[in-house]
């Protein structure tokens, strides 16, 4: 009989038989799968973390496009629009709502240890502003009041009703300014800082500023939140907008992201380390599977010469590989769950991302992938050599 | 059904090395009956191992024919080969016969298995018969917890359990002492004829001849002579201690 569920059957078991009785052997490749699969997910951990610390802001406003001014290159940095220019954006057709975002950085002192933070001017429940999660929005004007992001809470024991002390360096002077933090948010770390919300008004006296910008007192935002009527008109959208409101540009949520500076460099840094991580593991895979076909020739010809089919030589060698690879990714998963139980929340790293979902399938791919080679091999050596070897 | 296990007709292989050709089987002819038990003899070099890799239908020949239980082997396709290998013979060979990861029963075993035919009661066949070779006390033991000759031994089980039509062993008894071998070489001549098997047996030790039916020696490849008939065959055998 060589029906197929048979053939299957006899590979199984002897990959299974074989990797049982040289256990010791497979464990030891097992363990270097698992330490090659924790550095892998580490590494998308840590992708996926500064992305997120880098993007999160963007990623989850509630609006389709952004409005630049006109040749910034979609770089919110670069771009300063005129005060003005919020109104004529909300007067356009097809426009829901549009609200400025006014981006900086600054510090606050009031801690044991002073945290780096986005101070991010916004209209209270305009696009721009995130929804709470607890407490309420800072009222208009100059009112001190400011919103926290869930990731200033986590570093610090900040709570709502507390108050903080900034330090702003306006021309040559620090300056320092007190605020009360009247609501929460979640999940919108913006340019690797932890962030802060504040209103328009409040967010111009307080921001850094140079001393030929001192005189001023009109905040001019970087970009325009928008959010449309209808989101699946955001290609016609955005042409309209160019065309109705002077000196700007439009882009949507994910050419923003990928302009904010240094976002594309530093994922393509850690792809790289992610990618060559998995070749190694590749390398090792290959290496050590073909180095035991070549000291399985004998057996392997024994198997063939007394009717043994080359499927099942062939498929014998990919479930081993399969288990084995199955076994070290298991153990590597294992370990960097546990490990990242252990870890504090200011670290950035997300090791519960599609990313990490995505390396693991990767890494499972690997091991057939490395042991190919031998896995050919195998299926090419001659039963005559069950004869002739002996 | 035709009483013919094995037919072998003007068979030839030829290599060739360095621009000359080497005749390693030529022209050689014979038949082996179901029940019979052949040695082949001739010096190192005669083609003996050329031969039997020919008629395990592991080796292609230059010419000639050979049948098992009527089926041509020159006239298959590669699959149906490894069917027949599978299905029609058992095989010991020198060295390196077992599967390092079974034990002995699961060695013995796997040949049921590739042909679908492990159940109940093959597997008590299985173990009578190691047992009936001496290996009752062996079955779980792994090809390196045993001797040279007890591996042989599982290897001759292997050989038979599948009840193939054509049962070859190449020089089973190389790594085994005298006494052993002889054992090994009469248990293997009882099986051959109480299953009705046609088996050969390749050999340079002409004492083993005494267990089988029919002598066929080779030289350069050619079939010199065949010795049949106990007294021709005893005679050969004793020559065979000095
Ligand atoms: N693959 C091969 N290529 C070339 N010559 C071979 C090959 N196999 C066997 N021969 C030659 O065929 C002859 C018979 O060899 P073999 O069958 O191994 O003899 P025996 O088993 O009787 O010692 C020898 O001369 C050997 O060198
Ligand atoms: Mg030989």
């Amino acid at each position: 009989m060589s029906n197929p569920m048979n053939n299957i059957f006899i590979a199984a078991y002897l990959a299974i038989k074989e990797v049982f009785r040289n256990r010791g052997r497979f464990l030891m490749v097992a363990l270097v799968i698992a330490l090659i699969t924790v550095l892998v997910l580490f590494i998308a951990a840590l992708g996926e973390g500064l992305s997120d610390a880098n993007r999160q802001y963007v990623a989850n406003l509630d609006a389709q496009l952004i409005v630049f001014l006109e040749k910034s290159d979609y770089s919110i940095t670069a771009s300063r629009l005129e005060t003005n220019t919020v109104k004529a954006v909300r007067r356009v057709d097809g426009v829901a709502d549009a609200g400025p975002i006014y981006t900086s950085n600054t510090e606050i002192v009031s801690l044991p240890e002073p945290l780096k933070i986005s101070m991010l001017g916004v209209e209270a429940e305009k696009p721009g502003m995130p929804p709470l999660l607890d407490g309420r929005y800072f009222r208009g004007g100059e009112a001190r009041e400011a919103v926290m992001d869930m990731s200033v809470a986590q570093r610090t024991n900040l709570k709502i009703g507390d108050t903080i002390e900034i330090r702003s360096t306006q021309g040559t002077e620090d300056e320092f300014f007190t605020l009360t933090i009247v609501g929460l948010v979640d999940k919108q770390a913006y340019f690797f800082q932890p962030t802060i919300f504040v209103p328009p008004s409040t967010w111009e006296l307080m921001r850094p500023q140079a001393e030929s910008d001192l005189d001023s007192d009109t905040p001019y935002p970087n970009i325009i939140a928008v959010r449309l009527q209808d989101p699946a008109q955001a290609e016609e959208m955005k042409l309209r907008l160019v065309e109705k409101v002077s000196n700007i540009e439009v882009a949507d949520i994910e050419t923003t992201i990928n302009n904010i500076p240094g976002y594309t460099a530093q994922q393509g840094t850690v792809q790289t380390q992610g990618g060559f991580t998995l070749l190694i593991g590749i390398l090792v895979i290959g290496g050590f599977f073909q180095i035991q076909v070549l000291q399985k020739v004998p057996q392997i010809g024994v198997l063939k010469a007394i009717g043994s089919s080359n499927f099942v030589v062939g498929l014998s060698a990919v479930i081993q590989i399969i288990i084995v690879t199955a076994i070290g990714v298991g153990i590597g998963a294992t370990l960097n769950y546990l490990f990242s139980l252990g870890l504090p929340p200011t670290i950035p790293l997300a090791f519960n991302g599609s990313r990490s979902i995505f390396a693991i399938l990767l890494l499972l791919f690997i091991g057939p992938l490395g042991g190919l080679v031998s896995i050919i091999y195998a299926v090419r050596i001659e039963p005559l050599k069950a004869l002739r070897l002996g | 059904m035709s009483d013919i296990a094995l037919e072998v007709k003007d068979l030839v292989k030829s290599f060739s090395l360095d621009g000359a050709t080497i005749n390693a089987v030529d022209q050689v002819s014979f038949q082996v009956k179901f029940g019979e038990f052949v040695a082949l003899v001739g010096p190192s070099g005669s083609g003996k191992t050329t031969m039997l890799s020919i008629l395990a239908a592991l080796l292609s020949p230059t010419s000639g024919q050979v049948l098992i239980d009527g089926q041509d082997l020159s006239q298959m396709a590669e699959k149906d080969r490894v069917k027949l290998r599978r299905e029609k013979i058992g095989f010991t060979f020198q060295a390196n016969n077992l599967i390092p990861y079974l034990s002995a029963r699961e060695n013995v075993e796997f040949m049921l298995r590739l042909n679908g035919k492990l159940d109940h009661g093959s597997r008590i066949r299985s173990d009578e018969l190691l047992a009936r070779l001496g290996l009752a006390e062996r079955l779980h033991n792994l090809p390196a917890q045993m001797s040279g000759g007890q591996q042989q031994r599982v290897a001759i089980a292997r050989a038979l359990i599948h009840n193939p039509a054509l049962v070859l062993a190449d020089e089973p008894t190389a790594s085994l002492d005298t006494e052993r071998a002889f054992q090994v070489v009469e248990t293997f001549a009882n099986l051959i004829h109480e299953n009705g098997r046609a088996g050969i047996i390749v050999t340079h030790d002409l004492r083993m001849c005494q267990f089988v039916d029919r002598v066929l020696q080779m030289q350069d490849g050619k079939l010199v002579r065949v010795y049949e008939g106990k007294k021709e065959i005893k005679q050969l055998a004793m020559a065979g201690v000095h």
